[in-house]
């Protein structure tokens, strides 16, 4: 399975891959639109610390806890990607409690809940975090 | 091989997978005696706040029964189990015989004697979609409402409500509420939130006697009410266990396979008890995923797996926009954060994370959630950091690599 994998020695913590997440998520098709002014949820998130930074997105586990803990049967995994139905999803914050990853987080809204979904569910097909990343800080590939 | 599995919610569903997931053949009969497909019980306060419905708050897609090739008699009550010739006979006579079968028969809501109660007309548990279609029947813009018990269900129940009727009172033996998931100062910071909303406490108290439409409290005040909610708890459903010989104590009893006392007999979920990792004790915990992953274990195990179930027990439940994650056991140093709005206790003991009470910032809160399931050394981390939010940052840079880059752990292949 493809996933993203964090090479930390490589980010520069420039937190762009949170604008394209944003960007790509937004359903615009022009980014000063979908994001100038304005706050951004985006999926991934960077931590940074002394001298380390790295982004941390959804690890689309083996034996995901998220989907075998929600309580609505909203989070399901799918070609190995874990998707949320955001129709069936109340906002209980169940995976947030169980994700080891912290992945997981309130959509804006509060209502529901969002996360990475590999860029499957928009219009950009593929990772755009990793597509604009300048430095290959975070890749798309099959590790086993 | 044939399995059967007694009662249609949770642990079923779990029990369904974990036996798909080794055995694809195997014919599988699930009776129920409530008569809808699957469906999320918690989401029933949802259902009554608008925020979804019946169509919604189905637990798996239509064709999950299909799909696993999974017989049901549902709107029908299994009656008795006879283990010696391993038989499960239905109300209406019909005999399903097994190889191995699931007790998965949940919980249902305790309903203590109180003086009166009988000559209350409009009165309701809060446990099931009937009961909650029932309830919102009775609803009208200037009900006055009465629930008695200050739990997860009974103000679960409160917030669903609360925009459709006059006011709601609620009555609790307790000196707080939700006493079950916080602490006295995370207790009182959530009652407050819920009075902004149209709901009045009555604590420490109980009522003393019931007329159709007034509840005399014992501390000598009179509450007028259209409609009462009984919501003080929840008793496990294990008259079938006990007909089938299986040890019981308060819940059926089970080890960590899933297995009961009794062969080829199997519980999960609300009925049965776990163990309980943070407490080492074996515990009921009437919790969903709880529920799910005993049934997924107690599935893998029927149909000739070696899996293994241990319990964290865990809450995520919110209130009018408030949220509240709690997990583990309270017994131990505590490392205490205020803010407007927020409320952030972390418990250690013995160099572990052993139990958390957040409400109000619950970001990234699986990251303790699995400190404490892990028994992850506090030494190994930077706890000061972690501390402060919880970030992966905190871990060994090894351990990150683990968690983030794929690399294998120590002794893996
Ligand atoms: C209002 C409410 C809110 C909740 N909120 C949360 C929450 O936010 N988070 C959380 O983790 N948990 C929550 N819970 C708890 C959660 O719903 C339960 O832990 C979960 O449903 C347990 O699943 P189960 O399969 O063990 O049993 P249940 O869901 O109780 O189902 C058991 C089924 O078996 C049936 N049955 C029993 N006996 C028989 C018989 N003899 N023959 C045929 N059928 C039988 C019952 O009718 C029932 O349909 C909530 C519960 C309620 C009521």
């Amino acid at each position: 399975m493809k996933r993203v994998y964090v090479n930390e020695e490589w980010c520069l913590g420039c937190h762009l891959c949170e604008y394209n997440c944003a960007f790509a998520n937004s359903g615009e098709d022009y980014m000063p639109k979908a994001l100038k002014d304005k706050t951004i949820y985006p999926r991934i998130q960077v931590e940074e610390g002394d001298g380390v930074n790295f982004a941390v997105s959804c690890r689309h586990c083996e034996d995901p806890i998220c989907v075998k803990s929600c309580i609505t049967g909203a989070l399901s995994k799918e070609d190995g990607v874990i998707k949320v139905d955001t129709d069936k999803c109340v906002g209980c914050y169940t995976c947030i409690m169980v994700c080891p990853y912290g992945c997981v987080m309130p959509a804006p809204d509060g209502h529901v809940i969002q996360k990475c979904e590999l860029c499957t569910q928009n219009a950009c097909g593929e990772p755009a975090c990793v597509k604009g990343c300048p430095n290959h800080a975070i890749v798309y590939e099959d590790r086993g | 091989m044939n399995y059967v599995i007694i009662g249609n919610s949770i642990a079923a569903v779990g029990c369904v997978e974990g036996i798909r997931s080794r055995d694809k053949t195997g014919s599988i009969t699930i009776v129920g005696d409530e008569p809808y497909p699957v469906y999320s019980r918690p989401l029933i306060s949802y259902l009554l706040l608008g925020s979804t419905d019946e169509e919604h708050m189905k637990y798996r897609p239509d064709d999950f029964y299909e799909k696993n090739h999974v017989k049901t008699y549902l709107g029908r009550r299994a009656e008795k189990v006879n283990s010696a010739a391993k038989t499960v006979t239905l109300e209406d006579g019909t005999v399903l015989t097994y190889d191995k079968l699931l007790l998965a028969t949940g919980s249902k809501p305790f309903v203590p004697p109180m003086a009166g109660l009988d000559s209350v007309p409009e009165k309701f548990t809060f446990m099931a979609l009937d009961s909650a279609k029932a309830l919102e029947a009775a609803l009208k813009p200037a009900s006055r409402v009465l629930i008695i018990g200050a739990g997860l269900i009974g103000l679960k129940c409160a917030e669903g409500i609360a925009d459709r009727v006059g006011h709601i009172d609620v009555v609790d033996m307790a000196d707080r509420i939700l006493p079950s998931i916080l602490d006295e100062e995370g207790s009182a910071m959530m009652q407050k939130h819920l009075e902004k909303h149209n709901i009045r406490f009555f604590l420490s108290d109980s009522v003393a006697q019931f007329t159709e439409n007034t509840a005399a409290l014992k501390s000598g005040k009179t509450l007028d009410f259209d409609i009462l909610v009984v919501a003080v708890g929840v008793r496990p459903n294990v008259e079938l266990a006990q007909q089938a010989g299986c040890e019981v104590s308060r819940g059926i009893c089970t080890d960590t396979s899933c297995a009961t006392t009794v062969k080829d007999i199997y519980a999960a979920g609300d009925c049965a008890k776990s163990y309980d990792i943070t407490t080492d004790t074996d515990r009921i915990l009437a919790l969903l995923p709880n529920a799910h992953m005993q049934g997924m274990t107690a599935g893998a195990n029927m149909a000739g797996g070696q899996e293994s179930y241990t319990a964290l027990p865990m809450n995520a439940i919110g209130f009018f926009g408030l949220h509240i994650i709690t997990a583990g056991c309270y017994d131990g140093e505590a490392y205490i954060t205020r803010e407007p709005g927020v409320y952030k206790k972390l418990i250690t003991k013995d160099g572990l994370l052993k139990g958390m009470i957040l409400i109000g910032d619950i970001a990234r809160a699986g990251i303790y959630t699995s400190l404490i399931r892990e028994k992850t050394p506090l030494s190994t981390v930077d706890f000061d950091l972690i501390k402060e939010h919880p970030q992966l940052m905190a871990f060994a840079k090894k351990d990150r690599k683990i968690k983030l880059a794929g690399a294998k752990q120590e002794g893996d292949a």
